[in-house]
């Protein structure tokens, strides 16, 4: 791959159009495999499969193919008078060989949307997709190797074994989707080679929820909380909600909100809705209840659902109000349908809250107040802020996703995608016309009084002289200055 | 009491280097004094007020250190104990949002120019003292561009924090965002010995541009310098946030086994992986500014002299080779190489004259292990015969010519690693375009240098060499321009930095997206009914777009 990579077919612009155009081709001829697996895999909803992960790529790709001819162009830099007799300009190259570990909640969004930015970049790609979502593991092999240029893109399946057999290659890049403790692994064996990585990690995303005074606004606020935790693959996302932050005396009123809301959206008996997605395996569903029956403090704290069915791996939409702080459901990711609620006395209070827990991914605020809204952006750190939705972020091209601190690191989506495969090269050229004597050695007193003297009337002076692009006052012009 | 608080700042910096309650007083003190910025703003004169926050800050300290009553002494080993709660320090002083303010960045800046201004001997006399680094060259290399670095980010500062508003696509309307930076936290400068002052104030005005509480490790092999960057920082700028630690490899394992928000280490590959190793278990990002072989391709269509002079400037007048960004070696074509070679040395000695080691215009090796290192790169057998110009030295002043070697076997030590010292080694190729497979066949350099006057050598050249940067017909410069990043790829290492790089290195960009409770369709949300997976389907075979207006209540 790196001899191919080496021949520069990748590096072409028309290469790179083929690719994208085939990665379009590839969603649309196979939709109903796709949702098929999603089905098989995670029990996931066409509707939902299609709204958070094929027409989420679908989008992409189009908002890639009709960028990559600006993204790809030489960016000037700006020049100041200095540099009078020179040009600048930053240009974009691929770096090479690069791998992408993805994750299996959403496995073809969180495998094909990087991938579109390492294609429009110009790199040679390894896929590895999640072996938890084993279909879609093998659809996705399948499908890439017959629509896609295989010398350069290439899907490599298998559990963690294989896993750590790449990471022992040499890559220019690692583009990794999952948990921190994973994270860690994935960048110590980077260290091998001085890879560069991007961790893209999850993390309790809070939404604080203001008291909201116009029915109108809770419920839209509550829907999409709703939607934002229970009906993005049962809140097995990263950028789910994990729980909210609210004031006490608001409480009664947004538990009776949500509670109706479920019941609207997944009807009487959740189970039996096709509208949830599955927990994604028995260890998954095993973590998730251990999660409420180890501590009786968190099972009491339950105030909806709960239910949980260990054949079908379905655990019911669950509410908990105040559950202890130190209980692993409010230190750990949920990852699951169970939503804590958290009281304070003052919305304000959340800022503290917030500040005193590793650093989200995702922090949503729903509130009108612009001075909560300010403050909760200014004095509060996460990878990315969404005031009065949830999860909609993702979607937004223009927007770098990524994490920050526990989060993550590193940013995609859009053009961000395109440079995070890139490096961007900075190239300056000169002429051989000016020059002067004095830039060179040997030093003498003159030369230092020269660069002195210059330097106290005018700073932009001295460096002229350097670049010697000045002349400066002096009689001694006539050395062997010019060229 | 009151005798301490007209005490010299020596030591109050004794004082609050080792003392936690006296940085919460200080805390207080600085928020007071940040609420009275806007008339200090107002003031004519800027320089005034980091004058006056001293003296404040001197008074609040020693009243502290009156409570607790008694002074640490001032060396103490610095264990990974004393990292630790330095660090938690510092991230107190962050969360206290401080660092965060325009006000505190612009005036750290400041007092980083005036610094720069009224103690430019006595870094220039370090600089003299660690490597016998040139007057001149030390201003031009070191000092002059630490100024231009902050005042550049004096004059940006404020474009660089305003947030920018990005347009939102049509799937996510109504909605309008920005990304906002903020800063990371607490930041870890660690930085090197051939341009030691440079290396570490210019990563330093970057953490600060960007708001962030900073620790600096300077280099221990330029002790002298380690030793003032200590004094003035201390001195000149709020050390409730921003410390320099000096020390060698414990020192440095100790800091390195802190949690930090950021990591930007100057050096070498080796100790680079070392860093990054300590960074994955907190999963710290970090900036690694290596260095590598870097190439200089010089072809014959040019004007020879000026090239000459450039490569010089670029190699023996570059703190004598040992920069990261300095000329590696050089690849001509057979036909050129004794013409360069007759060039190159006509030029040194215009510049050193006949006999280099008695010229004072050159710095010297740093150390004496680096300079067994060197001669063992010359004296090599396969390689001390291939000598055409130079190869003498001084041992007991740490000096080594300007040395020229024709062809060194692709094998030999000198052709391995980068050589970081004033030999230079020309290798020859039958057409100048098999050059490009000699550097490709190596690890990526940080710079790539090319001599030309042919249009479509440089464009083939730019497109098929990957390195950190690229200057073309001249050597360094690129590095004044501030509009270009500076940073290595592969070998030569990730991430960049100067100028508004150096900013955004130091930041976070935070995507931020507003939305109002209006606009919605009840088809983004559950239950997904029989009709709405059809509306898809229908929406599918048309305009995929509308489909998310249709997911987001706009059809």
């Amino acid at each position: 791959m790196r001899e191919y990579y080496r021949s520069g077919a990748t590096k072409e612009a028309s290469w790179r159009k083929s690719q994208l155009k085939a990665l379009l081709n590839l969603l649309e001829e196979n939709q109903s495999e796709i949702f098929k697996a999603l089905k098989q895999d995670l029990g996931k909803h066409h509707a939902e499969a299609y709204r958070d992960e094929i027409g989420m790529l679908i989008k992409s790709l189009n908002y890639a193919l009709a960028n990559l001819k600006q993204w790809m162009s030489a960016k000037k830099a700006k020049l100041p008078a200095i540099a009078l007799l020179s040009t600048a300009e930053v240009i974009p190259e691929p770096l090479g060989l690069v791998l992408i570990f993805s994750s299996w909640n959403f496995p073809f969004g969180l495998s094909l949307e990087p991938l579109i930015g390492a294609v429009a970049a110009g790199n040679t790609v390894v896929l590895k997709p999640s072996e938890l979502a084993p279909t879609c593991s093998s659809l996705l092999a399948s499908t890439i190797s017959t629509n896609l240029d295989n010398k350069a893109v290439k899907v490599i399946e298998g559990s963690s074994d294989m896993g750590t057999l790449l990471l022992q290659q040499r890559w220019d890049k690692i583009f990794f989707t999952g948990s921190e403790k994973v994270g860690r692994t994935v960048m110590s064996a980077a260290v091998k080679y001085l890879t560069p990585v991007v961790l893209e990690l999850g993390g309790k995303s809070p939404a604080v929820v203001d008291s909201l005074q116009s029915s109108w606004d809770r419920q839209a606020a509550v829907k999409r909380l709703v939607v934002g935790k229970f009906g993005t693959c049962a809140g097995q996302a990263c950028i789910s909600v994990d729980y909210i932050l609210v004031e006490r005396k608001f409480l009664p009123t947004l538990v009776e909100l949500l509670k109706a809301t479920i019941w609207k959206m997944f009807g009487e008996n959740p189970k039996k809705s096709n509208s949830i997605a599955r927990i994604i395996n028995k260890q998954h569903f095993l973590r998730l209840k251990n999660l409420i029956e180890d501590d009786p403090l968190v099972k009491a704290s339950i105030v909806h659902g709960g239910s949980m069915d260990d054949d079908s791996l379905f655990i019911e939409p669950t509410i908990l109000v105040d559950p202890p702080l130190e209980a692993q459901v409010m230190t750990d990711e949920i990852f699951g349908p169970l939503l804590p609620i958290i009281t304070l006395e003052k919305i304000e209070d959340s800022i503290e809250f917030i500040n005193s827990r590793p650093k989200a991914l995702a922090l949503y605020v729903f509130t009108k107040s612009k001075t909560l809204q300010n403050r909760l952006i200014s004095e509060t750190s996460s990878g990315s802020v969404t005031i009065n939705d949830a999860v909609l972020q993702y979607a937004a091209d223009s927007l770098p996703f990524g994490g920050v601190g526990e989060s993550g690191f590193g940013r995609y989506h859009g053009k961000y995608s395109f440079e995070t495969f890139s490096h961007e090269k900075a190239i300056a050229r000169r002429s051989f016309l000016s020059d002067f004597w004095f830039r060179y050695p040997p030093w003498n007193h003159n030369k230092v009084q020269l660069f002195q003297a210059a330097y106290t009337y005018d700073y932009l002076g001295i460096l002229l002289i350097i670049l010697g692009l000045k002349w400066p006052n002096q009689s001694s012009r006539h050395h062997d200055a010019l060229f | 009491m009151k005798g301490l608080c007209i005490s010299p700042y020596k030591n109050y910096s004794s004082i609050h280097g080792t003392c936690n309650n006296g940085a919460a007083i200080l805390t207080n003190c600085f928020h007071r004094n940040n609420i009275n910025y806007p008339t200090h703003r107002s003031l004519p004169n800027i320089k005034l007020f980091s004058a006056r926050w001293l003296k404040i800050s001197c008074s609040a300290s020693a009243l502290s250190a009156a409570v607790v009553g008694e002074v640490e002494e001032k060396r103490e080993i610095f264990d990974v104990e004393k990292a630790r709660s330095l660090v938690k320090e510092l991230q107190g002083v962050f969360n206290s949002g401080r660092t965060k303010s325009y006000e505190w960045r612009i005036s750290q800046l400041n007092s980083i120019s005036k610094m720069l201004d009224e103690k430019e001997k006595d870094i220039t006399s370090a600089l003299y003292k660690d490597l016998s680094k040139p007057e001149i060259e030390a201003f031009v290399s070191e000092i002059s561009t630490a100024k231009a670095s902050c005042k550049h980010a004096l004059e940006e500062l404020s474009s660089w924090m305003v947030p920018e508003k990005v347009q939102t696509s049509i799937s996510t309307y109504p909605s309008s965002a920005e990304i906002v930076t903020e800063p990371l936290g607490v930041v870890l400068v660690i930085s090197t010995w051939n341009f030691p002052f440079l290396l570490s104030i210019d990563p330093v005005i970057g953490a600060i541009s960007a708001g962030n509480a900073v620790v600096l490790k300077p280099s221990e092999i330029a002790p002298v310098t380690s030793k003032l960057l200590a004094k003035l920082l201390d001195e000149y700028l709020d050390n409730s946030a921003i410390r320099v630690v000096e020390g060698a490899i414990p020192e440095t394992t100790a800091l390195l086994d802190q949690k930090w928000d950021k990591i930007l280490y100057t050096g070498s590959a080796k100790v680079a992986r070392i860093v990054m190793a300590a960074a994955a278990k907190h999963l710290t990002p970090v900036i690694l500014e290596l260095g590598g072989k870097c190439p200089a391709v010089v072809n014959s269509d040019i004007n020879l002299q000026v090239a000459s002079r450039r490569i010089i400037a670029g190699k023996w007048a570059l703190n004598n080779g040992q920069a990261c960004i300095g000329v590696d070696y050089i690849i001509t074509t057979k036909e050129f190489a004794p013409k360069l070679i007759d060039s190159l040395v006509n030029e040194i000695e215009k510049c050193y004259g006949k006999n280099p080691l008695e010229s004072k215009d050159k710095a010297r090796i740093v150390s004496s292990s680096h300079f067994g290192r060197l001669v063992k790169l010359i004296d090599e057998d396969k390689v001390s015969d291939k000598i055409v110009y130079g190869g003498q030295r001084d041992e007991n002043q740490l000096l080594i010519a300007p040395t020229i070697i024709l062809n060194p076997p692709e094998d030999s030590e000198i052709m391995k690693d980068e050589i970081f010292g004033p030999i230079m080694p020309i290798l020859t190729v039958d057409t100048i375009e098999d050059s490009f497979g000699v550097i490709k066949s190596r690890p990526k350099p940080l710079v790539a240098y090319l001599f030309t006057n042919n249009e479509q050598l440089k464009k083939s050249y730019v497109k098929n060499i990957s390195s950190g940067g690229m200057l073309v017909n001249d050597t360094v410069l690129h590095l004044t321009v501030k509009g270009l990043p500076f940073g290595g790829v592969g070998e030569s290492g990730m991430g960049s930095y100067h100028g508004k790089f150096s900013f955004d290195g130091f930041s976070h960009k935070k995507a931020v997206m507003y939305r109002s409770f209006d606009g919605d369709a009840p088809i983004r949300y559950p239950p997904y009914t029989p009709e709405k997976a059809k509306l898809f389907k229908v929406l599918i075979s048309g305009n995929p777009l509308r489909v998310f207006l249709t997911f987001f209540g706009f059809v």
